[in-house]
């Protein structure tokens, strides 16, 4: 078996891992967040479908794909069913850059615990992201629905907006780093190197961009209920509805790897050093990034189901005038520190 | 009627929005309308050029309905109205009756309304706020307020067996007077309820998001919501101090102490303090009433009207007729007109009743303060944005069944 088999056969498990894994996750996001929801709001949440509920993804997953899948009479059709599966795509290819944890030695193989070690990976995410939206906006514009077009106009000015932020956010890390590659960008941040107790407001930046990114509330302008029923996807249903459900879920999973990957060093954890074995060391440190993952899902859920969501104007005043401005400074301060140190 | 001609689904197109003006129509359905109404906005981009209110979606006659039936019977039919507090206008609806029958009641029933009264009243207002706080997306607030007046309405199965459409009290009193159990539930409630109320408060009223949502979010000068003939909370949020328990005290108010807030702005927050206010007040005058509860009867001798008990319908002659002629609903009532208004949870809520002496009213009219609130809705939502008209229909506290009647 000569290398190349060797290496493609590798990649394309892991291909398949991580999306299984994604889609597992996503999928249970959907019912650790009705527990946290309950568990906020003093209620008991699914319980009814299998011990504790937990068997109610599947439930929910089966009434999905058993409704009827309608598509508005005057629509554009083809532009319909291609919203949300751009929406679905673009949250499910950003997974593969994430250094899901440190090389592992296996079976005389090194394995890097990441589909794609791309030099500019985080071009690379900032631009999926950016694609992301063009699911919604084209969801929102073909259903022919004025409150679908008014959750799309939301979603798409308000993502540019704190793309920005994000952006110039990310920036100061990477002038930090020296790299735009996610796995350098980990594994400078050994042991308890993290990037957060350098750019605190970096950080604080990036998670409420991320909150924006993901249409989580407080940022959940393009489905609020209470204003355009459903938003963008007030019009869809069956598995359409569930595609872009699903793509929230994975889009803030993803957020949450990228935030603990930039800012909480990833796979990292303190006294990594004592553990000799590479391999133990290796799988304490995925484990140690998953629970960064969800303690930040957590949080996010926490803001989601305790904070009022803005008004449009009052979401453009906060990611123009003052996270932009902020992000700069911060970049400006961070780059004087480094010229300081030089 | 000119706009709804020229709306046709079939054209809803896209274009509209690309020029300048777009209709939408927010309603009947929308989750946002908490019941069935329609606006239909005429907006550019977010902001509302104008807003045309329609009516009667649930419109269900109650006026028409309410001079074929018997005054006993009529009491139902108020439960339909402000359906989060039914008691008042139950109550509002008997005293009207005692007014015109010329029925006057003793100091234990007056309190008992009030504390009933009352309790409806925080009912009422905590709906209102909570859901204030859904429509700026702030789900969790109502959630724990839900279960206060969850609570409330227990205490309300206690007293009459039912919860949202209460039918309680009769015409000269209560059908039985309080048992032990309410008033321990009751003291219950007093006690535990302030610390969750002010949990409550606490998610929302110094809530930065929150505060930047509701400032300024449809305001009205006093002087328009006295024209448009605003009262009750919303006109209190605008700066005017009118509270029908203040000015024409009804069922003993004079005895008890509690201040009427006011507000300033006349906007969405101004209105969503002073119902949090009024809240409180309403605890202090439930507490008063408890401490003060007078002895006495739980009802007043008015045979013709107050049902007699069930041992003396068996044993003598007048009860069983009486029984009969309430019953049958034929208990005739002086012939007069009569205005008899009570501070509902949403305003002065009033009944014109008209009789010529029959056994069913000649003409009853409601004064529904929704249906007033709802025609300044198009001045205060003119020039707002989408988010902003919503909250300013929440905070208005318009109710279908009242607006409809």
């Amino acid at each position: 078996m000569n290398v190349d088999t060797t290496y493609l056969i590798i990649k394309s498990l892991m291909v398949l891992t991580i999306f299984g894994i994604t889609l597992l996750i996503a999928t249970y996001l959907t019912y650790f967040e009705r527990k946290v929801a309950a568990f906020l709001q003093d209620r008991l949440g699914p319980d009814r479908a299998g011990p504790f509920g937990i068997l109610q993804p599947l439930a929910d997953a089966g009434k999905m794909f058993f409704k009827e899948d309608f598509i508005p009479q005057n629509s554009a059709k083809s532009l319909f069913i291609l919203g949300p599966g751009i929406a679905m795509f673009t949250a499910l290819l950003t997974g593969s850059i994430i250094p899901w944890g440190p090389q592992i030695t296996l079976f005389g193989e090194t394995f890097d615990f990441q589909i794609a070690d791309i030099n500019v990976g985080i071009l690379f995410i900032v631009g999926v992201v950016s694609i992301g939206v063009y699911g919604i906006m084209i969801g929102g514009w073909a259903s022919n629905n004025k409150y679908s077009l008014f959750g799309a106009i939301r979603a798409s000015s308000q993502m540019i907006s704190y793309e920005l932020a994000m952006g110039l956010s990310i920036i100061a890390i990477v002038m930090m780093s020296g790299s735009l590659s996610l796995k350098d960008i980990v594994a400078q941040q050994h042991g308890m190197n993290w990037n957060v107790f350098y750019q605190p407001l970096g950080f604080i930046i990036f998670l409420i961009s991320a909150l924006a990114e993901c249409n989580r509330a407080p940022f959940d302008l393009a489905e609020c209920e209470s204003e355009l029923i459903g938003g963008y996807h007030t019009e869809y249903s069956s598995m359409k509805l569930g595609f872009f459900l699903f793509a929230e879920y994975i889009n803030m999973f993803i957020s949450c790897a990228i935030i603990s990957s930039l800012y909480f060093g990833g796979y990292n954890y303190p006294f990594m050093d004592m553990v000799t074995d590479p391999t133990v060391q290796g799988l304490i440190g995925t484990a140690v990034l998953f629970g960064k993952i969800f303690f930040f899902i957590f949080l996010f859920m926490w803001i989601r189901w305790t904070l009022p969501r803005f008004r449009y104007d009052q979401l453009m005043h906060l990611g123009w005038k003052m996270l932009i401005p902020l992000a700069l400074a911060n970049m400006l301060a961070t780059g004087a520190v480094i010229l300081f140190n030089q | 009627m000119s706009n709804l001609q020229a709306y046709n689904p079939n054209h809803m197109s896209l274009e509209t929005i690309d020029g300048e003006i777009a209709t939408l129509n927010l309603g009947p359905t929308h989750p946002a309308t908490h019941g069935i109404f329609q606006n239909i906005l005429k907006v550019d981009g977010e902001r509302i050029l104008s807003a045309e209110p329609t009516v009667g979606y649930i419109h269900r006659a109650f006026e028409k309905l309410a001079e074929r039936r018997n005054y006993n019977q009529i009491t139902t039919i108020t439960d339909r109205l402000n359906y989060c507090s039914s008691p008042i206008n139950n109550m509002g609806w008997e005293m009207t009756v005692e007014k015109l029958a010329g029925i006057t009641t003793n100091k234990k029933i007056d309190y008992m309304r009030v504390i009933i009264m009352e309790l409806a009243r925080i009912a009422d207002h905590l709906v209102c706020n909570a859901v204030i706080g859904v429509d700026t997306g702030a789900l969790t607030g109502f959630t724990y307020m839900f279960q206060e007046r969850e609570y409330i309405y227990e205490l309300f199965e206690e007293v009459c067996g039912a919860r949202l459409t209460t039918n309680i009290g009769r015409v000269g009193g209560f059908e039985r007077d309080f048992n032990s159990i309410f008033y321990s539930k009751l003291k219950a409630f007093l006690k535990g309820f302030p610390a969750r109320f002010e949990e409550f408060n606490s998610l929302l009223e110094r809530n930065r998001i929150f505060m930047d949502r509701v400032i300024g979010a449809g305001p009205i000068a006093p002087d328009r919501a006295l024209s448009y003939g605003f009262s009750g909370p919303n006109l209190r949020a605008a700066g005017v101090d009118y509270d029908v328990r203040v000015m024409n005290p009804y069922s003993s108010y004079q005895d008890f102490q509690f201040d009427v807030p006011i507000g300033k702005d006349g906007d969405t927050y101004d209105r969503f303090l002073v119902r949090q206010e009024e809240i409180r007040q309403s605890l202090r005058i439930i507490q008063q009433a408890l401490d003060g509860m007078p002895e006495g009867n739980h009802y007043v001798d008015v045979p013709g009207f107050y049902l007699p008990q069930k041992e003396e319908v068996y044993r003598s002659m007048e009860a069983l007729i009486y029984h009969f002629k309430i019953v049958m609903g034929e208990t005739p009532i002086p012939a007069g007109e009569v205005y008899h208004s009570v501070e509902g949870g949403n305003g002065e809520l009033g009944f014109y009743l008209v009789s010529d002496g029959g056994r069913t009213p000649y003409r009853l009219h409601f004064r529904r303060p929704c249906f007033i609130y709802y025609q300044a809705y198009p001045e205060m939502a003119k020039g707002a944005l989408i988010s902003d008209a919503i909250l300013t229909m929440s905070s208005m506290n318009v109710i279908a069944g009242e607006l409809d009647a």
